[in-house]
């Protein structure tokens, strides 16, 4: 198993293959780019730079995106 | 007639919209009943709310909502600190459909009140890095004060307690938030009928958010319907201008001219 590594993916934790960029990790879990919103260890990730950022043992991620909601 | 959808624009921020109402996407049973609904209210302007995505089941908003029928107003909804609500509205930018937010910073968890200090606090913030900040608060007019001199684009000051479809519960200070501040007033949260929001617009403010008193009706698009025409009567009857009230009978026929 040397090539997973572990992250943290929306608060719960996953093995994921080592070297996978964020919009390979993005295409396995079904999502469409342009629909979510990244952040990495707590900093935000520009779209454009989704296929060049390789996710990292131990990397807090965050998916987000738009739900319902008024107040 | 005059129709104020048509003839009188509401500018918030240097954009403009036809319709005063601004609805929310939440709570809705059925996302189809839900667009039906926003389409039935006339509303251009619809709210957010940004969350984690559910790995399990993801469904966005956006599956079911086209954004480029609506102007998105992604919220802060469930922050409860400065920091949480600027990060979320970092989020909400990242999303790329525009810069606006709907601050929100609530401070009481039973009664969904605000933060008011957290809220002046992040809304500082959030115009410091060019954000279009429309700020929920409560009905004190010194704290509107400080969130327009802060740069928010319209302050927002709840009717009553959000969810709880009180109506608006002192509109005296509704009037004076909406007499002292040059930004548009949206009053949001609290409104539960079309009596309600006729009411409140009859105070003068330029606008109501609204998103339980349609999802919560029996009949979402019949509620988004009858909201509509409660929005445009009560503006209607604020530029008429009402008659004074008074305690005591006046005779609207002539009192003279009687048989003998």
């Amino acid at each position: 198993m040397a090539d997973t590594i572990r992250v943290e993916l929306n608060g719960k934790e996953r093995d994921v293959r080592a070297g996978l960029t964020v919009s390979d990790l993005l295409d396995t879990l079904d999502l469409e780019p342009g629909l979510v919103v990244v952040e990495r260890n707590r900093e935000i990730l520009a779209r454009a730079r989704y296929d060049e950022v390789v996710v990292r043992d131990g990397d807090r991620l965050e998916l987000v995106h738009f739900v319902g909601g008024g107040a | 007639m005059m129709n104020p959808e048509r003839s009188e624009p509401l500018v918030i921020g240097g954009e403009e919209f036809r319709s005063r109402l601004i609805v929310g996407t939440g709570k809705y049973a059925d996302s189809a009943v839900m667009v039906e609904a926003i389409r039935a209210s006339g509303a251009e302007m619809v709210t957010v709310a940004v969350r984690r995505v559910d790995l399990d089941r993801s469904e966005g908003i956006l599956q079911v909502l086209d954004p480029s029928e609506f102007f998105l107003l992604a919220n802060t909804a469930g922050c409860f600190t400065t920091d949480e609500a600027v990060r979320y509205a970092r989020l909400a930018r990242a999303a790329g459909f525009n810069e606006w937010i709907k601050l929100e910073v609530i401070g009481d968890a039973e009664t969904l009140l605000p933060d008011t200090q957290a809220t002046i606090e992040a809304a500082r913030v959030l115009v410091g890095e060019g954000f279009k900040v429309m700020a929920y608060t409560n009905d004190d007019l010194v704290t509107a004060l400080r969130l327009e001199d802060a740069g928010c684009v319209s302050v927002m000051p709840l009717a009553s307690p959000i969810g709880s479809g009180l109506g608006v519960v002192n509109p005296y200070f509704i009037r004076e938030i909406k007499r002292r501040l040059s930004v548009p007033v949206i009053v949001d949260a609290g409104v539960g009928t079309a009596s309600d929001a006729c009411i409140t617009m009859e105070q003068g403010v330029d606008g109501i958010l609204m998103n339980t008193a349609l999802a919560g009706a029996d009949d979402p698009v019949a509620m988004a319907r009858a909201m509509r025409y409660a929005v445009h009567a009560g503006r209607l009857a604020f530029i008429a201008g009402r008659m004074p009230a008074r305690e005591i009978a006046v005779p609207s026929s002539p009192t003279g001219g009687m048989l003998g």
